[in-house]
């Protein structure tokens, strides 16, 4: 079909801390250079900041470069973390706490706040368009698009309208194609373009497979007496340890009697019987987290996996006519559970080497080379560099050695140490059969402060168009029942956060697979954790899914 | 203080609506005049004249207001009220009560207070707004409070044991901005969803669409619309015209029978607002007992059958 | 013929708003906002009036502050031709809406005013009928379908039990219901091309409105949690309780 197109210098794929900072650099240096350029964002979210969901502790440092008056522009970093503490929970009830000392010193945070990063990318979109950039919510890239010499030409936005067979309704829109000279792609967690890009040009050739968790988190708002602004806490061990998966959990006291709390489970994990979210909705109930959220009222769900692999995972991050940034190449710090600002800084480091290209040259579809030597040279690489063994030695050795040896490649060594381990195996390679795992039966809810899915979904104020064709898109048919149900128990059951995938079976009646499209929150974890991979996750019509607010 | 009440009906009797809206215009202890206002409707003024607590029917009965029209039936109240100092004029909030009293309200230069669902005092009210996520306490400073009242927060007056004087208004017909073409009541046919006043639900637990027929024998007793969850239209047992429920329609009857339905969040919010919910179900520890008013743990196989045997 | 109408700013329907626990009102901050899903049914059916030839312009209006100012974008994107905010606070009352309606309507000399039957924060369904008393105008509410004749509107408005069909002399104020269109998607190029569309700012205080509120909020709570009620036994004693203890059989 013909399309309608438009033409930009630059189109960035995402509207979060990377493809803002990116567009946001962009306009920054042609303003001060005096020269033209178009740049617009595409965000499949109702609006910047809707899909976005992180602890989080920022660390201002990318933020510093990029806007240093960000205080006096009222970017919202509302509160400084106070103080912070890390636990080993060694039961449902016990807990140990890890003294200073024995922290590894990428987990001190002074200087950094607590943030909604889901605010920020708010106000990261508003100076962007203050800056000239052209933001588009509620508009998917489904495509990338390429030239005849294959270099990548822009990406094609959704078509809107379709219904669940996928024939035109009556208001059917065609998606329109973007052109630009750079497509900068932006998704974050296994961008399904990323995915793409990488299969297509082959970027991950050299290194490890990528590495995820699955981070689920939730607001709540607290009585005044238990609510301490500025507490960070992270905790490992139970009830992770249980189950034999790695991760850990994190609370923060934010303003406005609000606590973030949360888990990331690494999603290596083997047992297919593990549910991400019933091992988060017990946590609440050891006296650590319950403490402080008795009395109080659960306000906000949401669940995104992040990638984790580090240096050893990222993938060659430039290609004709692009560059993968932020977390859909994987930029985030694991060592220090950071990644928004590794995440800007990619973004800005990408929007100077294109700014520079482009004003020198420019023709479309080059090869920015150029960027993984300015990468290379930067702070984020030597950041990375250091904390590299430390994901691979949690998975080689498991928390408490993994913990050790990351503590003394940290602190005594600042990463150093010459070698640099590696962690080949992918993640959803990594499940038992179902008859070599052990069951694992969960408490019910208490529903004062565990919950079920449902409810959690409903918090998380996702919605779809009803009517439009599914899009979790199963590459074979068969492989749900016929593989993953006999072999692996269908565990699609249990690490959705948002109770999309169900196997219903009547009485005497043969397994269906049903798929609950309008619950999903977007986490990707059916993409990485599928047994089969025969689940590819392709973005619904756009403005669906979450509405996360301040999240 | 007075009260003037706008009546519904039809021309031949009284909508129940005007019971409740009555019954909330009780709670003001004021003396409570009905208008009824259309043509050839002497029979509703005197079914009017017969309610409990009513002390006066205004009755405008001409051609101009046959099809009720809110252009037509405005002056009238305005008239009304500057003649009788009435300190509140009340409707009940239905299509025609909402189509007619801001009307009314702009040309008495006052505020209306819509869906009032309990009455504090004579000019303080809660009313739901964000689709009943939260309650308002209002308070009006106009010197006539103009409300409409949800009728199932207030329960309906009967017939009491005095006649009400019926007073004839007769008025000049204003210039005609409107004119009434015509009318698709759905009378007999099973009743509209969202204005039932019963309405019974089916979930995942009906196994298939054909066991629909069991709750539409129900409902056909009592002239009850059929709805479902949302787990029940996936499955293919119904269309989703019959999804009640945060992405379906949203429902507030006096009577919800939830069947089958488990209580996901989701369902629940489509129909909270229901006056009374009953819930069968064979699962004891499902979420909708928590909120149902009489809870029936039952195979629903037995237990619908029987409810429509016992109804019978 | 010219079509003005009316947009709102509201929380965006999917969102869940909570209540302030100090009682004064709805947590908005941070909130998605968005146009009132009526309004931009409103919308769609102006411009399907342009469309077909029937309106030869659509002006949206919005009052407000300047965040409302997205909202006329979006109606813009949609085809309207122009907007105008009228800049005021964000929390008047119908009344007092309908009254600066009433002022921009008169001004821009229109034929036809839609708005959408209520806004989904204040749900009141009191603006347009308000604004139509105001004009001394015909009033079409609860629209599920429009027809422009010569000189007059015909509309099936949605009520209880069925579907009513008037006839409306000009000018005429119409309000949206669910069931009127479904209002389309507004394309990339449309919004690019709404950048450019004229929207003029109108101070409140320029129209000499009284716009004072006449309500005040005491408190604003959540509703109650319905609390699980009786089990009963048996069907019988489910259907005596539903005759004899609720009333509702």
């Amino acid at each position: 079909m013909q399309r309608e197109s438009m033409e930009f210098d630059v189109v960035v794929v995402g509207g979060g801390p990377a493809g803002l900072s990116a567009a946001i650099k962009l306009r920054q240096l042609a303003v001060q250079n005096g020269v033209e350029l178009s740049v617009c964002v595409l965000e499949k979210g109702a609006e910047v900041g809707a899909h976005i969901m992180s602890g989080a502790i920022f660390e201002p440092r990318a933020l510093d470069e990029l806007f240093p008056d960000w205080a006096g522009m009222k970017a919202p970093l509302h509160t400084p973390v106070e103080s912070d503490e890390i636990y080993y929970l060694n039961s449902a009830r016990g807990a140990v706490r890890v003294p200073d000392l024995f922290v590894p010193a990428t987990m001190h945070n002074q200087g950094n706040y607590i943030v909604s990063l889901g605010n920020l990318c708010r106000w990261l979109g508003e100076q962007a368009e203050r800056l000239g950039v052209e933001v588009f919510p509620g508009f998917p890239a489904a495509d990338v698009l390429y030239d005849e010499q294959g270099r990548v030409k822009g990406v094609v936005t959704a078509d809107m309208g379709l219904d669940k067979q996928g024939k035109p309704k009556d208001g059917f829109v065609p998606g329109i194609e973007l052109h630009a000279k750079q497509t900068l792609f932006a998704e974050g967690c296994r961008g399904h373009l990323g995915k793409s890009l990488i299969q297509r040009f082959n970027l991950d050739a050299e290194v490890d497979a990528q590495h995820y968790g699955l981070g689920i988190k939730e607001i709540w708002e607290v009585p005044e007496f238990q609510h301490r602004p500025g507490l960070v806490v992270h905790s490992t061990g139970w009830p992770l340890k249980e189950a034999k998966a790695q991760g850990g959990a994190f609370m923060y006291h934010l303003e406005d009697r609000q606590v973030v709390v949360g888990q990331v489970l690494d999603l290596n994990y083997a047992n297919p019987y593990l549910s991400p979210f019933d091992e988060f909705q017990q946590l609440k109930h050891h006296p650590l987290f319950a403490e402080y959220l008795s009395g109080g009222k659960r306000i906000s769900y949401g669940a995104r996996a992040i990638a984790k692999g580090g240096l050893q995972s990222l993938p060659r991050m430039h290609f004709p006519g692009g560059l993968l940034i932020g977390c859909d190449a994987g930029t985030l710090n694991f060592a220090k559970i950071k990644g928004s600002h590794t995440a800007m800084k990619s973004g800005m480091l990408a929007a100077e080497v294109v700014f520079e290209s482009l004003r020198d040259n420019p023709e479309p579809g080059l090869d920015l080379a150029n960027y993984a030597n300015q990468f290379r040279q930067s702070w984020l690489y030597e950041e990375l560099y250091q904390q590299r063994n430390f994901g691979p030695a949690m998975h080689r050795f498991g928390n408490l050695v993994g913990a050790a040896y990351a503590w003394l490649d940290l602190n005594l060594f600042k990463g150093r140490l010459p070698w640099t381990l590696s962690d080949p195996a992918p993640d959803h390679d990594r499940l038992l059969p179902a008859r070599q795992a052990a069951r694992i039966e969960y408490p019910k809810p208490d529903g004062v402060l565990s919950f079920d899915k449902l409810s959690s979904v409903f918090l998380s104020n996702t919605n779809h168009e009803e009517d439009q064709p599914c899009h979790l898109t199963l590459l074979s048919s068969v492989v749900p029942l016929a593989v993953n149900l006999p072999i692996y128990a269908e565990p699609a059951q249990r690490y959705c956060p948002a109770g999309v995938y169900e196997v219903l079976q009547e009485k005497g009646a043969e397994p269906v697979l049903q798929i609950n499209a309008q619950n999903c929150l977007h986490c990707k974890t059916c993409d990485i954790k599928d047994p089969s991979q025969n689940i590819l996750w392709r973005p619904p019509e756009g403005g669906g899914g979450p509405s996360y607010t301040s999240m | 203080m007075s009260v003037l009440i706008i009546a519904e009906h039809d021309n031949r009797s009284l909508k129940p609506a005007t019971f409740n809206a009555i019954g909330a215009a009780r709670k003001l202890g004021a003396d409570i005049h009905v208008l009824v206002a259309g043509e050839g409707c002497g029979l509703v003024a005197e079914q009017a004249a017969r309610l409990e607590g009513v002390s006066l029917v205004q009755y405008a009965d001409a051609a101009q207001y046959s099809a009720q029209l809110a252009e037509q039936v405005a002056p009238v109240v305005l008239e009304l009220v500057r003649l009788n100092g009435y300190s509140h004029v009340i409707a009940p909030s239905t299509a025609a009560g909402k189509n007619l009293l801001p009307r009314v309200a702009a040309l008495l230069d006052v505020a209306q207070i819509s869906d009032v669902i309990e009455v504090v005092s004579a000019d303080t009210f809660v009313r739901p707004v964000y689709a009943g996520n939260a309650l308002l306490t209002v308070r009006s400073a106009d010197s006539v409070k103009v409300l409409t009242v949800r009728t199932t927060a207030f329960t309906g007056v009967e017939a009491g044991t005095t006649i009400a004087r019926i007073v004839p208004v007769v008025m000049a017909a204003p210039k005609a901005l409107s004119t009434f073409l015509g009318a698709e009541l759905k009378a007999s046919e099973r009743a509209d969803l969202t204005t039932a006043k019963v309405v019974i639900s089916g979930g995942r637990g009906m196994g298939n669409g054909e066991n629909f027929g069991l709750l539409e024998r129900v409902a056909d007793k009592l002239g009850a619309a059929v709805g479902a969850s949302r787990a029940a239209v996936d499955a293919g047992y119904v269309s989703n015209d019959l999804q009640v429920g945060q992405t379906g329609k949203i429902v507030a009857p006096e009577l919800y029978i939830a069947v089958g339905i488990s209580g996901a969040i989701q369902h629940l919010a489509g129909m909270k607002d229901s006056k009374i919910i009953v819930a069968i179900n064979s699962d004891e520890d499902a979420p909708i007992f928590r909120i149902a008013d009489y809870g029936l743990v039952a195979d629903l196989f037995e237990a619908v059958p029987a409810l429509e045997a016992e109804l019978s | 013929m010219k079509v003005v109408v009316a947009v709102k700013r509201v929380a965006d329907a999917n969102v869940k708003v909570r209540v302030k626990s100090d009682g004064t009102g709805v947590e908005l901050g941070n909130v998605k906002m968005a146009i009132n899903p009526f309004c931009e049914i409103a919308v769609e059916a102006a411009v399907r009036l342009k469309e077909s030839g029937k309106a030869s312009e659509v002006v949206a209006v919005s009052v407000g502050t300047d965040a409302s100012q997205e909202q006329l974008r979006t109606a813009l994107a949609m085809g309207a031709d122009r907007a105008i905010l009228v800049k005021g606070a964000d929390t008047l009352e119908p009344l007092a809406v309908a009254k600066v309606l009433k002022a921009i309507v008169q001004r821009e000399a229109a034929d036809i005013v839609v708005l959408g039957k209520q806004s989904i924060d204040g749900d009141n369904n009191q603006t347009g009928q308000m604004l139509s008393a105001l004009l001394d105008c015909a009033q079409g509410a609860f629209a599920s379908s429009i027809e422009v004749g010569d000189g007059n509107v015909t509309v099936t408005r949605e009520v209880d039990g069925g579907l009513e069909t008037l006839q409306l002399t000009l000018p005429a104020v119409l309000t949206a219901d669910l069931r009127l269109n479904e209002p389309r998607y507004a394309s990339l190029p449309n919004i690019m091309k709404a950048k450019k569309k004229p929207l003029d700012v109108v101070a409140i205080e320029e129209l000499g409105v009284d716009v004072s509120p006449r309500l005040t909020v005491l408190k604003v709570v959540e509703p109650a949690e319905r609390q699980a009620g009786k089990r009963v036994s048996s069907v019988k004693e489910l259907v005596e309780k539903l005759r004899n203890e609720a009333g509702v059989i």
